[in-house]
């Protein structure tokens, strides 16, 4: 999964879709997950950056992973469909 | 350093800028910033106090001009008067109800040395709210249910023909969601006092709004198109900030508009996207919009354009513009001396 390559994202969190109009905000956290999106990264090695770097068990970061990734695809910010 | 910029007097109307704006005082701000051109802006008001008369950082002279009702003569009248002292080169008329007598005067105040550059009657009346569902049928773009009612008895089988709640429109301007009978029949009498009749019963579209404006050659070429999301929407329905967009669906259906219709002149296109995503299109409005400043601010002056195609100038095609750069707008208290209100309100020209 990638989020969609016109997908414009600033380093405070501010995600704005150019095609909708629609602007979010997401937290620091989700910034970092959407930045090793737009890098390629897929599930297993974001987990993996992100269960080294902080306190957090890999089922518990999976569970909100795909909860975050269901809001991103919610609201058509991803490439995968 | 030399200034071998041509000069021209461009008469606007549309200076009310107030909480239902009128597009008069952001196509002059894109006018001042024309790249091809110096203007002498003379501003066409209808009130004493629209606030665009006493804006004389924009506006350079203004005129009071009869209603569009009182007839083509009467406006023809006041517009000899005010070329005759101003040597006007250009008119931009930028009210849906003055356009009608301005295409019918278009070739006569060509004969002036006046250029406008509007649609032609046939597409002014073919677009109209009236005739929504035969112009989509016809070019083969989505529209909602609309019918036009002329009297408050046919009113009352609504039920039959649309579910609640609708949307009642005026010919020209207004437009509230009535969701019972009592509600229809109370905003047919506000509407009809102020427009006239028919109202319009248009089915109501559930989504969210886009708007596009844009600027066609008469030849079926978009020489300017932007589209934008609203963002902050009065109680009025108008957009108090929007942001631009690139949505390749709005751009496809606006260059089909302008191709199909060799739409002539300044536009703005209503749509409404539905949960499926499907483009409904609400209305098109046959001048440019109270907030075509943004397309200025994003590289596309459409104002400046459409004066030099109304001049019979070559007019490149804008094809880029700045997507994600929004407007908010502001209200702002200018202070006049009564003087100027008294010379405007009693002698018609400040």
């Amino acid at each position: 999964m990638k989020i969609r390559s016109n997908i414009a994202v600033s380093a405070s969190g501010l995600i704005f879709n150019p095609d909708t109009g629609e602007s979010f905000t997401v937290n620091p956290m989700g910034a970092e997950i959407i930045s090793f999106l737009k890098e390629g990264l897929g599930q297993e090695k974001i987990s993996l950056q992100i269960t080294q770097k902080y306190n957090v068990e890999p089922s518990a970061f999976e569970k909100d992973f795909e909860d975050f990734m269901g809001l991103l695809r919610n609201y058509t910010l991803l490439d995968d469909e | 350093m030399m200034n071998n910029k041509k000069q021209l007097t461009i008469a606007v109307s549309g200076l009310n800028a107030i909480d239902s704006p009128g597009p008069g005082v952001p196509v002059i701000r894109g006018l001042r910033e024309a790249s091809s051109f110096n203007c002498r802006i003379i501003g066409l008001a209808y009130e004493s106090l629209e606030p665009g008369i006493f804006m004389h950082d924009l506006v350079d002279k203004t005129y009071q001009i009869p209603y569009p009702s009182s007839g083509t003569d009467s406006i023809l009248e006041r517009l000899l008067y005010i070329n005759e002292k101003e040597k006007l080169d250009v008119i931009i008329p930028n009210f849906d109800a003055e356009l009608y007598p301005f295409i019918r005067l278009e070739k006569r105040l060509l004969e002036m040395g006046i250029a406008m550059f509007l649609p032609t009657l046939e597409q002014f009346e073919e677009r109209h709210k009236v005739n929504l569902n035969d112009f989509g049928e016809k070019y083969g773009i989505r529209v909602p249910k609309s019918k036009a009612y002329h009297e408050i008895a046919e009113l009352s089988n609504i039920s039959k023909s649309f579910d609640y709640p609708v949307l009642i429109k005026g010919k020209y301007y207004d437009a509230y969601v009535a969701y019972n009978i009592d509600q229809i029949k109370s905003y047919y009498h506000r509407i009809v006092a102020k427009w006239g009749a028919p109202v319009i019963i248009q089915e109501f579209v559930h989504g969210t709004e886009f708007n596009v404006t844009g600027l066609g050659d008469g030849r079926g070429n978009t020489i300017a198109l932007v589209p934008m999301r609203k963002q902050y929407i009065t109680d009025k329905g108008k957009a108090w900030g929007g942001v631009s967009i690139s949505d390749k669906r709005i751009l496809e259906l606006t260059n089909s508009f302008i191709s199909q219709t060799k739409w002539r002149g300044g536009f703005e296109l209503e749509l409404m996207k539905d949960k499926k995503g499907e483009f409904y299109l609400l209305e098109i409005n046959p001048r440019l919009p109270a907030w075509v400043y943004l397309a200025v601010g994003v590289g596309q002056n459409i104002p400046e354009a459409l004066v030099n195609l109304a001049l019979g100038l070559k007019v490149d095609p804008m094809k880029e513009y700045k997507v994600g750069s929004m407007f908010v707008r502001y209200a702002w208290d200018m202070i006049v001396d009564i003087q100027e209100f008294q010379t405007i309100s009693t002698e018609g020209e400040l």
